[in-house]
């Protein structure tokens, strides 16, 4: 007995098309117009657009070892809300996840709550201390079965450590991803390095030292054949030289985050350290190097880089405060606004940027065709023609810091279907017992 | 004002304004009751995180010589040193009744942070911000070098067509940042001379001229050379070699100074690395208006002082 029957009518798929859809026991049963099915739970997917579950490839969901800022629970349900239906978490939690037993603790943790797949990131190096291989191995074939390794927060700035990370992943079709941050040219950087960082008096963080790094690493890719993933590019230089590495064939991805597609430095000017985050904000020209890059392909993914903090890491002054922005619950709307309605891309595009590309990267299955008949059932209905004043209440992790706060945004999630139950139905999350129960009852 | 955060914005009115009050205010120190009753009743709190006597004794001066309650919060040996947050500060100072707050602190934008928010309602009065700002030194050596010109007559003139050479750590510098914007707004032309590594990787939105050789702006016959305390950290952080190479390219050594006119003035913000930035001759030659900063700066917070808490504050700035 499935644990919900779901009935679709009308959405429009991001091909253009609409149907309705029937879910039952996980799958999607029947595609079609005008569907029926005694007992199904019906979505009037009239005027909204269904997504494939969107997939993360970069989030912190900071648990174990920093629950005051987001747990797996927290976390997952600040994914739901916003469409995705998978998340890759960050490996800086402590302990750091560069054993079998954290990453397995994760991942069961994103089972047992059930509102998105949780796929546990390993750490490159033993602790994130740059010197050591973690026990990549032992992740990878663990229950949690890890895919991508990335030392993130951190660069693996070592290059025959990085030449020796990006060999040995092979072993286990893993990729590495790298935050691309030459540590010398960044010590004690507050934002990026231009005109506005030498009059605010805030310390630069030079586009060349991630420029530096990618150039580097898609050199070594090359070298050992290996595949390279780029966290979040930031820079029009980062954009040229993965140009660059993929006309020569470089097996190099590459994703940008929703605020460097929206976001430019000169909202540093406020010294709110909301919009303090790492790398940093960046010019105008990079936010439209990026759009272009994003829709041109050169840029494969958006992820979230979703990093939530206590209220006391941003209420204080800018160099006090800590890196990063919650990203998850905006990250659609921001894409929405920054690439959809600017006419960059086409919803399905975004589909592709936001869950096909990604779950490729990291090896996630059941993402390559969503909208078929057998699919698993991971997808999110959005309302597009919605505005939202973003405020407070419409975060659910426990990070507040977002610096759309006081923004109007574009779009709204109405309902995400994660394994074939419910996580988001008419606007609201489903309570955690529910989910629970149907997350139980799916792993059978 | 509701605060004085920076100078970049004032206009050339408000700070010629700000120039004439302290004129008044420079006459008070001529008396013998060095004392005005103007903010008897106001509570001034000078909130210093990182050490500067100079700066704190000036704050110390200005307020009592206005009959204000001046309490001084030091960072250390307080609760600020055992991990209390700059928000649990304000607010406690806030609770306490504070009218205005004299913040130095060692992160860029903190005197903003405190203004915009909402934690305390007080004045707030940047006295040094990171390598930001300190609008009061730029307007106390704006008030020097309008004196040295124009004397008993300097009330309303502003510094039109004044040629200023600011020399040494730009990058770190807040009174560079500071007398940039005011020096722009008072008419004068500032130009910047300093090592490539010691100036900001892009000048191109800064009202100035700048170069790297200190010889060739003397060329240009300046009316101020304003040098700027060097650190010596900066040396190994690879900025410059050592002092002997800095000294010989960018310091004001006799042989320099021999090439100023007469009346070409020499300024720093002070406390001088003499030999190193600024020879002992350069220091203590008439041109020098060393000490004469140093009194016009207790002019000059007095009257910001006095335009912060006297009578109604505005709603916003």
């Amino acid at each position: 007995m499935s644990p919900t029957t779901l009935l679709i009518t009308a959405a429009t798929l991001p091909d253009g098309s609409h149907t309705d859809i029937l879910v039952e026991h996980g799958t999607i049963t029947e595609l079609g117009a005008r569907l029926s099915r005694a007992g199904a739970t019906t979505v009037d997917g009239d005027g909204l657009q269904a997504l494939p579950g969107l997939v993360d490839l970069h989030t912190h969901l900071r648990e174990p070892g920093f629950e005051q800022s987001e747990t797996v629970l927290t976390g997952s349900r600040a994914a739901a809300i916003g469409g995705f239906t998978a998340v890759h978490a960050m490996a800086n939690t402590s302990p750091v996840a560069d054993t079998a037993g954290v990453v397995e603790q994760v991942h069961s943790l994103g089972e047992q709550h059930g509102y998105v797949t949780v796929r546990p990131i390993g750490a490159v190096t033993m602790g994130l201390a740059g010197t050591q291989l973690s026990e990549i191995g032992a992740m990878a074939g663990s229950r949690a079965g890890v895919t991508v390794f990335s030392d993130d927060g951190k660069c693996v700035a070592d290059a025959l450590l990085m030449r020796r990370a990006l060999e040995y992943v092979k072993t286990f079709d893993g990729v590495i991803a790298q935050h691309a941050q030459e540590p010398r040219l960044t010590e004690g950087a507050q934002m990026n390095e231009g005109a506005l960082s030498g009059e605010l008096g805030l310390r630069g963080w030079p586009a060349v030292a991630e420029e530096a790094i990618i150039a580097r690493d898609v050199l070594l890719a090359h070298h050992v054949g290996a595949r390279l993933h780029i966290c979040h590019l930031s820079t029009a230089g980062s954009v040229e030289v993965i140009r660059w590495a993929k006309a020569r064939g470089i097996a190099v991805t590459a994703e940008v985050t929703p605020h460097h597609l929206l976001l430019t430095e000169e909202l540093a000017r406020s010294y709110d350290p909301r919009f303090k985050v790492n790398p940093p904000l960046r010019r105008d020209e990079d936010v439209q190097a990026l759009r272009t890059a994003l829709a041109d392909g050169t840029i494969d993914i958006v992820a979230t880089d979703h990093a939530p903090h206590p209220m006391e890491s941003k209420e204080c002054a800018w160099d006090e405060a800590s890196f990063g922005m919650v990203g998850l619950e905006s990250a659609l709307s921001v894409v929405q606004l920054a690439m959809v309605d600017s006419g960059l891309i086409g919803w399905a595009d975004v589909a592709r940027v936001l869950s096909t590309t990604p779950a490729r990267i990291g090896r996630l299955a059941g993402y390559s065709d969503p909208f078929a008949v057998g699919a698993p059932a991971q997808f999110t209905l959005v309302d597009p023609s919605a505005r939202r004043e973003f405020a407070v209440g419409q975060l659910h992790g426990k990070g507040v810091n977002s610096p759309y706060l006081g923004r109007t945004l574009p779009g709204r999630v109405v309902a995400t279907v994660h394994d074939g139950y419910a996580t988001v139905l008419d606007g609201e999350l489903v309570d955690a017992a529910t989910v629970a129960q149907n997350a139980r009852v799916h792993r059978g | 004002m509701r605060h004085l955060l920076s100078t970049k914005g004032i206009d050339r009115a408000t700070a010629v304004g700000i120039l004439d009050v302290a004129e008044d205010m420079a006459d008070v120190a001529t008396r013998e009751v060095k004392k005005l009753p103007t903010l008897r009743g106001k509570t001034v709190i000078n909130l210093f995180f990182e050490d500067s006597t100079r700066t704190r004794t000036s704050f110390e001066l200005a307020a009592k010589r206005l009959s204000a309650d001046l309490v001084t919060f030091s960072a250390k040996g307080s609760s600020v040193s055992k991990g209390e947050s700059l928000k649990d500060t304000a607010q406690t100072l806030a609770a306490m009744g504070a009218d205005a707050v004299v913040i130095r602190h060692s992160a860029s934008g903190a005197a903003h942070v405190l203004a915009q928010s909402g934690w305390i309602d007080a004045a707030i009065l940047n006295a040094g911000d990171g390598t930001h700002e300190h609008p009061t030194q730029a307007l106390l050596d704006a008030y020097t070098m309008r004196k040295r010109l124009h004397g008993v007559a300097s009330r309303g003139r502003d510094l039109d067509g004044l040629r200023v050479t600011i020399v040494g750590d730009i990058l770190h510098s807040r009174v560079a940042r500071s007398n940039v914007w005011l020096l722009e707004a008072l008419g004068a032309s500032v130009t910047l001379v300093a090592p490539a590594t010691l100036l900001p990787s892009d000048l191109s939105t800064w009202p100035v001229t700048y170069g790297y050789s200190f010889d060739a702006a003397l060329d240009q016959s300046p009316d101020v050379v304003m040098m700027l305390r060097i650190q010596a950290e900066r040396m190994s952080a690879a900025f410059f070699p050592n002092a002997r190479e800095y000294a010989r390219e960018w310091g004001l050594d006799d042989e320099r100074l021999d090439r100023l006119r007469a009346d070409t003035m020499v300024m720093h913000p002070g406390p001088m690395n003499r030999g190193l930035e600024i020879s002992a001759r350069a220091a203590d030659s008439p041109r020098s208006t060393v000490l004469e900063q140093v009194a016009n700066g207790v002019s000059i917070r007095m009257a910001v002082l006095y335009l912060l808490l006297s009578g109604e504050r505005e709603a916003d700035q």
